[in-house]
């Protein structure tokens, strides 16, 4: 047998082996399942990666990505990448060109950027730069009495950036801003609209496809009925009617909790549709039957056989649903009705792109796409791959 | 006549846990107007042997270099495993060789009518026109004793009881004059009356159109009613075979033995009911040597380490025993 | 048999409604109709029917798995009488204490996220049975020696076990309350035949053992000859004969047992079996005929059991039949097939 656990090393014997899959609970098997698919475990990474990133995104970013961050020197500005070498010599540490600008009557005086190839400016690892905060959170809400002010962890440290001028990885947007930190950032923002989203569609589905589920008869046909209506719904109308609502002059982060809610109380529909199959379907087990026929009150039967099969599938279903919310949400900022500039979303970012002049000439504004499209797909993966993993009874029958 | 010979058919499965032996090195001939019965448990192979005939297995299967499967077909023979893509097997499948299951519900697609299927079925195997196709469809349906055949033409699966279900599918896999019909634990999900009903129904068809058929199943009973003769399976071995005369009362092998002891007979109520001791070996854990030596009564120290040889006894019977085949005649 | 039944039934009718929508109208599915039967305290019963006949509803019935829709049912050990069919709530998890199913499907009866120990142990923490985690554990080890599951089994999970194991599982899960009155319903026929045995020979010596009535289900009638004392026959949700195993098979009565005695394939491949096999289909329970639910298919109908409906009348006799003209029929369509020692 194959199966192997982290903790033991492949030279333990094969009795020993056997063992453990025999004493192997059902985590531990979808756990080991799962590392056998290879598309799951990379997909697995770059989404720890991303998240990550997402999280550690001021760290990270050598800018604010907003408008205090900017940097006027260099709108406009292609992608720089540190180099090691070049005709001048080796350099160990890794560094950038000077840039300078002047207005070029080939351009008709547009500002027109070149390298100096004679002056360097060195990367540096770790840097003091802009103040920021690992919990920042100063909410404006509609009404004084919702304002949340909170400041703590707060560090000027960096991952890296120059002794002098900018480094812009993915080059920087007509007015300056640094593509690379927005970038980060609005990975960190798509996973907050996303959790928070999700756990808004779940908390409803949870109630309403659990009652469902687990009373059944008439009960599960009303709450049905009901949850075919919400879903009958067509979401599109739906956003632009409470996007064109939305005044302008709320905060963006009132913008923020309004586009959640209304993501996850379109989404919860088709959550709670499957949370209530889930019961359905444990419900009528037989080993639930022995328990009943035991005497077992609800609770036991809640707590001991319906919840922990139920957990799995609901973690599978949650992290297939991530990727919906994130990518509604992306469309509804890139069609402008969502989270707009000067929020940092994926869907603004890749709002810049949609004009001519951008395809043509600033070509890195792209690059925000096909972090997205990775976000979501690595989503997709582990999902599906949880999906399969967590597929117990196909194996085990004769 | 010989309609199918099955030599050397050796058959592995690719899957995650490692490449597993589901059936190792059998050998068996299926004659027209015979019924050759296989009998095994759980694991003992004989499904895959059966899809075997008709290359029906998932494609991680993996036939051994020296594995021929023979079918004779209007006087050619046909190499099975050699023919190749859809239209080469369609001659096989369906055409001179017709499959029935245990559970006729998989057999027919619940949103079309049975008669619009055994139609399709025709045609395609057949170069005859839509109406004479549904013509001998119903004839079939008639002749396989369900009564109001064309009515039950226009009706669906789900409408049918679980005993006229299962005519219905002989009369489908009949109605192409198959040489050979493979019936794969056709009557276990029946009620024992019905089942009664349909092994009289087999008899006669067999006896009129000498046809062949392998009969596979795990009752003991249903094959020395239905067969001619016999093929005992063990974990993906052929144990025992002969005719069920000789099988059935002078087993041979410890296994076959032990299945008869095994069974409640109705005639001596009294006997006690002996199991056969131990569990099935899982297929990954074939066991090394003979692979009934776990659990066999009469184990000996060599009957681990070589695999015994099929040893004769008596005309056509044969059993692969290094014990019994010296005490041949001994029970 | 002299012993005082341990359960017995009395004008039993379950029957499951179906359909009815809103605009539908209700059909019922008759699975258990008019039953009167009486189980004798320490005895293995047979029950037997094929499919639609509503034994396993029956057995269910008793033990309140299933709605009732009329008659009585009567619980008497000894200890506790119990009148199943209006139970209170409390009474009933004290009589769930006592009677106890083991099912027949050895691969869904296990929860497969609980260890083998967990599974055993699950009846005595719900029934509050000990008091304390080594005396669970103390019983869990006894019942599963008994069932043959070493130590090492119980730590396990049950995608680690055959089917043959696993029904031992179920089994030691249904016996650790050491219950009085056991439903086997169908516990053996998803096992292969040579693991049959085992558990078949398990089941009697564990009832020898505790001392308990099994009320065993089965539609194979070899299976029950050999191992009950007395055999019930069922068809669709009536009974139609009852008498000691011995007598019911060396001198069947009801033209129904005949027929299905005459259809058990015989494994002597010499066996002549020359009488008429039984026609036709078992009729939907939706719709069952009118008069003897078995004249449809009876080669020795008359007009009167179209009409009236034989019951079983004769509870007091040993072997009981519910057919008009049983009598007539006595030397009809029989083989011998057991010895009456």
């Amino acid at each position: 047998m194959k199966i192997l656990f982290w903790k033991k090393t492949p030279s333990k014997n094969q009795q020993q082996l056997k063992e453990a899959y025999f004493t192997a609970s059902q985590g531990q098997l979808i756990r080991s399942r799962f590392k056998k698919n290879r598309t799951a475990k990379i997909a697995a990474w770059v989404l720890t990666l991303m998240i990550l990133s997402g999280f550690f995104a001021d760290f990270l970013s050598p800018y604010s990505p907003n408008i205090a961050g900017r940097d006027k020197q260099y709108e406009n500005g292609p992608p720089q990448f540190p180099i090691f070498w070049d005709e001048n010599g080796f350099s160990a540490r890794p560094f950038l060109y000077t840039t300078e600008r002047y207005r070029s009557i080939e351009t008709n005086f547009r500002w027109v950027l070149t390298d100096n190839r004679d002056k360097r400016r060195y990367l540096e690892l770790w840097v003091d730069d802009w103040e920021y905060s690992y919990i920042d959170v100063s909410w404006d809400l509609p009404g004084k009495w919702f304002d949340v002010d909170i400041k703590m962890l707060t560090s000027t440290k960096h991952l890296f950036g120059m002794n002098e001028g900018g480094i812009h990885l993915f080059g920087t947007d007509k007015t300056g801003k640094d593509i690379y930190s927005r970038t980060l950032h609005a990975i960190y923002t798509s996973l907050a609209v996303g959790t928070l989203g999700v756990l808004i569609a779940f908390v409803l589905a949870l109630v309403i496809g659990g009652i469902s589920g687990y009373f059944g008869g008439w009960i599960d046909s009303v709450l049905q009925m009901f949850t075919d209506a919400i879903r009958t719904v067509p979401p599109i109308p739906l956003f632009m009617a409470f996007a064109a609502f939305m005044p302008d002059t709320w905060s963006s982060e009132t913008r923020f909790f309004f586009i959640a809610s209304i993501l996850g109380l379109v989404g919860w529909p088709t959550l709670a549709r499957r949370i209530r199959t889930h019961l359905l379907t444990e419900r009528s087990q037989e080993y639930v039957l022995a328990a009943e026929l035991c005497g077992a009150k609800p609770s036991h039967v809640i707590r001991r056989h319906l919840l922990p099969s139920f957990t799995s599938y609901i973690i599978v279903d949650l992290m297939i649903t991530f990727p919906y919310v994130v990518r509604s949400e992306t469309a509804l900022s890139f069609i402008g009705l969502g989270l707009t500039d000067p929020v940092n979303s994926l869907g603004a970012l890749m709002r810049n792109v949609s004009k001519a002049d951008v395809l043509l000439n600033y070509q890195w504004y792209f690059i925000p796409v096909i972090f997205f499209i990775a976000f979501v797909l690595a989503f997709v993966f582990v999902g599906d791959g949880l999906r399969d993993a967590a597929d117990p009874y196909s194996q085990t029958k004769k | 006549m010989t309609l199918l010979t099955v030599e050397n058919l050796t058959l592995e499965f690719d899957t995650d846990e490692g490449r597993i032996t589901a059936v190792n090195n059998i050998s068996f001939e299926v004659n027209s107007g015979e019924v050759l019965g296989i009998v095994g448990e759980s694991g003992s192979g004989k499904s895959v042997t059966a899809k075997s005939v008709m290359q029906l297995n998932p494609s991680n299967c993996i036939y051994s270099e020296n594995t021929k499967i023979l079918l004779e077909v209007e006087g050619k023979s046909i190499d099975v495993l050699a023919l190749k893509g859809g239209k080469e097997l369609q001659t096989v499948r369906g055409g001179s060789v017709s499959m029935i299951f245990q559970e006729p519900m998989a057999s027919f697609a619940p949103a079309i009518t049975i008669g619009h299927q055994m139609v399709e079925q025709l045609l395609v195997h057949k170069n005859i026109s839509k109406a004479d196709a549904i013509k001998i469809s119903i004839e079939m349906l008639d002749k396989v004793g369900i009564s109001d055949a064309e009515k039950r033409f226009k009706q669906y699966a789900f409408e049918l009881s679980g005993g006229m279900r299962q005519r219905a599918m002989i009369a489908m896999a009949l109605s192409t004059n198959p040489k050979l019909l493979i019936a794969d634990e056709p009557t276990t999900a029946l009620d024992v009356t019905i089942q009664a009903q349909v092994l009289d129904l087999m008899k006669d068809l067999v006896a009129e159109y000498n046809m062949g058929i392998i009969f596979i199943t795990h009752d003991l009973g249903v094959i020395a009613q239905t067969a001619d003769r016999v093929a005992v399976m063990y974990l993906g071995e052929l144990v025992e075979q002969g005719t069920v005369r000789q099988v059935l009362k002078n087993p041979s092998h410890p296994y076959t033995r032990g299945l008869i002891n095994a069974l409640p007979k109705l005639d001596d109520l009294d006997a006690p009911l002996t199991p056969i001791p131990g569990d099935i070996p899982s297929p990954l854990e074939r066991p090394r040597g003979c692979v009934f030596h776990t659990r066999c009564t009469l184990v000996e120290p060599r009957c681990s380490e070589s695999i015994p040889k099929m040893a004769p006894h008596g005309e056509g019977h044969t059993a692969a025993c290094f014990v019994t085949a010296e005490k041949v005649g001994v029970l | 048999m002299n012993n005082k039944p341990i359960i017995s039934c009395r004008n039993l009718s379950v029957h499951f409604p179906i359909g009815g929508g809103l605009f539908e109208r209700k059909q019922f599915v008759r699975a258990v109709n008019n039953v009167n039967l009486s189980i004798p305290k320490g005895s293995f019963f047979g029950l037997v029917g094929e499919s639609g006949s509503g034994k396993t509803t029956l057995g269910r019935a008793f033990l309140r798995a299933v709605p009732i829709t009329q008659g009585e049912i009567h619980y008497s050990d000894g200890e506790k009488n119990y009148d199943l069919v209006d139970l209170p709530k409390k009474e009933l998890k004290e009589y769930r204490k006592r009677a106890q199913l083991i099912f027949q499907d050895p691969y869904a009866a296990l929860s497969p996220r609980m260890t083998v120990r967990d599974i055993i142990a699950e009846p005595l923490e719900v029934m509050n049975l000990t008091s304390s985690r080594e005396e669970t554990d103390e019983k869990v080890r006894e019942i599963a020696h008994k069932c043959r599951l070493n130590l090492e089994h119980l730590r396990r999970f049950p995608h680690a076990f055959s089917g043959g194991q696993r029904q031992r599982i179920s089994i030691a899960r249904s016996l650790v309350s050491s219950p009085r009155f056991v439903v086997a319903d169908e516990s053996v026929a998803a096992l292969d035949v040579s693991i049959q045995a085992d558990v078949l020979n398990l089941l009697k010596s564990l009832q020898n053992e505790l001392g308990s009535t099994y009320l065993f289900i089965s539609h194979d009638l070899s299976v029950v000859a050999h191992i009950c004392d007395m055999v019930a026959v069922m068809y669709l949700g009536q009974l139609i004969e009852v008498a000691p195993t011995r007598q019911l098979f060396a001198a069947p009565r009801h033209p129904y047992t005949k027929a299905l005695l005459l259809s058990i394939p015989n494994l002597d491949p010499d066996y002549q079996n020359n009488a008429k096999k039984l026609e036709g289909e078992i009729p939907s329970p939706t719709n069952p005929p009118s008069g003897c639910k078995f004249h449809t298919r009876c080669p020795h109908v008359v007009e009167h059991c179209r009409a009236v409906e034989p019951i079983l009348e004769h509870p007091e006799l040993e072997h009981d039949v519910a057919c008009h003209r049983w009598q007539e029929l006595i030397n009809v369509d029989t083989i011998s097939v057991a010895s009456t020692t």
